[in-house]
């Protein structure tokens, strides 16, 4: 696609692998993927994210490998940013950071209403 | 509709803070009129604080050739593309015509692909309003029309009315359009240097100075997507060339058509012809192509040097009106100072003391950089006036680029000053780093000594077309 930003992925292919360092995060421009967690032999999809949304972002705030890993579904787009630019971008403006902030907040409230799910 | 004391930051003091009710004008709804009405009323929502907010723009951006253009090149540059995905606005495809990964420097001494980090698309190539006069089909929404949207989205109103004056009364501006009068706690100027209305303020009292502007040319020519995949492919292609009065110029393909921007001292009818009539131009388009007789093209200003005074009690100047990039990135500029405008406007309140604190230095850290930037421009001069120098600055990026080097100072410094993508102070202290002199300097000996490249380093002669070639092109001795 000539008017799609980023790099393309096709369909199952893996976009950030487990257990990698990582050292940007992602933003999907077109298309959606599935962020998949590896448990011994066994596989949990954790969440399916869509245009607009990112991933990988932890790596941006901590040194740790990638939490899980993370795979088109269907052909996908997505914008990298790196460590570096973001850095750069935040020490400009740091009101650039909120965005994520609330991501992050909407994810740990998601996933207590999970282990309080689990728990009942 | 002012509160008397400050109550959102302890060091707030400012007598003028927006209130419920606040009622604010925004005179031009392009890029830094939109901006500055989408981060006002996103802060504002996330505060709690409810206000009503107007855009005065008569124009329809989804109306097809000037009558919806606001005239420049139409480039999203590499960093704002980054900021936006980071603020969660995704330029969508039909606004973007095509996602550029690379650029093409072309001197007469050779050609230089340069590619982004990633092989990325990176920056995006977009027409301003619905696309060039005579467009078959115009598009649904170009770039001005689908910021508008977002504004629109956040709860602007959109007034389809020529904001034909401008007064105070009682303190407060005053908007004037044909129909109505209205009163606002705050009005912001987000208009173009092309824009008339800007005479308006001039006799508001404020010491309000409009930028000194120049004279670009921007033509728009119609050769079809695959046909422009072919000979220009993905990359933006930059011209350092020895013609008179010509500074720069650039060839950005979009969907189904190509722009071509010139820069320069004067630019008439024969510097644009000798521009587009250069063997370099020539090898770019495609084989026979001529200029048609009828196509769309404007000459539109662009700011030089900042304006004076840009904000006042309850008055503000955003986007080229105020303080924009020298040359490049012009819409960054509108993101940035509509943004710390609007942030401004919401925490800390809307006298001039308030905007002197929150605004201003974003607009300084600008046009300080723009100082920096008139120093790279001039050097940029020196080089396209002497064969040598033009030589050595080929032959460093087309070794930069064949070996992959890890630090490619000469095409990160120039990937940077032709895509707007960083500060000029950044590309002029990339250029202070002594490898990047070292390098330099061998280059110009080298190229003094066997000006063709070595078979390692190049695959000269070749005068391969768009994405299909490699780094570097033909060795012109």
């Amino acid at each position: 696609m000539l008017d799609s930003m980023g790099k393309a992925f096709h369909d199952q292919e893996y976009i950030v692998q487990q257990g990698e360092i990582g050292d940007c995060m992602y933003v999907i421009q077109a298309g959606s993927v599935e962020v998949i967690r590896r448990v011994g032999d066994r596989e949990f999809s954790l969440a399916v994210l869509g245009e607009g949304e990112f991933f990988g972002e932890m790596a941006l705030f901590d040194q740790e490998v990638r939490s899980a890993a993370v795979r088109a579904l269907g052909d996908v787009w997505v914008l990298t940013l790196e460590k570096r630019s973001f850095l750069r971008h935040v020490r400009r403006d740091p009101s650039l950071a909120f965005r994520i902030l609330e991501r992050m907040a909407h994810r740990i409230r998601s996933l207590d209403s999970r282990v309080v799910a689990m728990g009942t | 509709m002012f509160r008397g004391n400050g109550w959102r930051s302890a060091a707030a003091t400012s007598s003028m803070q927006l209130e419920d009710g606040a009622r604010v004008g925004v005179i031009g709804g392009g890029p830094g009129g939109s901006f500055f009405a989408y981060f006002f009323l996103e802060n504002a929502q996330r505060l709690g604080l409810k206000v009503a907010l107007d855009i005065y723009e008569p124009r329809d951006f989804t109306a097809p050739g000037p009558a919806g253009c606001n005239m420049c090149g139409g480039i999203v540059s590499e960093s704002l593309v980054q900021c936006l995905a980071m603020e969660g606005i995704r330029l969508p495809a039909g606004v973007v015509q095509r996602g550029i990964d690379s650029y093409v420097l072309h001197m007469d001494v050779g050609n230089a692909r340069i590619d982004t980090p990633l092989h990325e698309k990176r920056i995006a190539a977009v027409h301003r309003g619905a696309g060039p006069r005579g467009i078959q089909v115009p598009l649904k929404s170009g770039l001005d029309a689908f910021l508008l949207g977002l504004a629109a989205g956040k709860g602007a109103r959109v007034v389809r009315s020529r904001a034909e004056a401008l007064s105070m009364s009682g303190g407060r501006p005053v908007i004037k359009t044909k129909d109505q009068e209205q009163a606002y706690d705050l009005v912001v100027s987000a208009l173009g240097v092309n824009s008339p209305a800007l005479k308006a303020f001039e006799t508001l009292g404020i010491a309000y100075k409009p930028p000194i502007s120049t004279k670009t040319y921007i033509c728009e020519f119609r050769l079809g997507r695959e046909i422009i995949q072919t000979y220009l492919g993905s990359s933006m292609h930059v011209f350092l060339l020895k013609i008179p009065r010509l500074e720069f110029a650039a060839i950005i393909p979009k969907g189904d058509y190509v722009t071509f921007c010139m820069l320069g001292n004067d630019i008439d009818k024969e510097l644009v012809e000798a521009f587009v009539n250069s063997r370099e131009v020539g090898e770019c388009m495609p084989p026979g192509w001529v200029v048609p007789r009828d196509f769309c093209h404007c000459s539109p200003k662009i700011s030089i040097a900042a304006a004076r005074h840009p904000f006042a009690d309850r008055l503000l100047f955003v986007g080229d009106c105020g303080s924009t990039r020298l040359y490049k990135d012009g819409i960054g500029a509108a993101y940035r100072t509509a943004k710390a405008a609007a942030i401004t406007a919401v925490f800390d309140g809307v006298s001039a003391d308030d905007f002197r604190r929150g605004f201003w230095p974003t607009c300084s850290r600008i046009n300080w950089d723009n100082q920096v930037g008139k120093l790279v421009f001039a050097a940029t001069r020196v080089i396209q006036a002497s064969r040598t120098l033009r030589r050595g600055v080929w032959r460093m990026v087309a070794r930069e680029q064949v070996s992959r080097a890890r630090a490619p100072r000469m095409s990160l410094a120039l990937w940077d000053l032709f895509t707007g993508s960083a500060p000029y102070t950044e590309v002029f202290l990339r250029t202070l780093h002594p490898a990047f002199w070292t390098g330099f300097l061998r280059e110009i000996v080298a190229g003094a000594w066997r000006p063709r490249p070595g078979p390692g380093d190049s695959d000269a002669g070749q005068h391969g077309k768009g994405v299909s070639r490699p780094g570097i092109h033909r060795a012109a001795g």
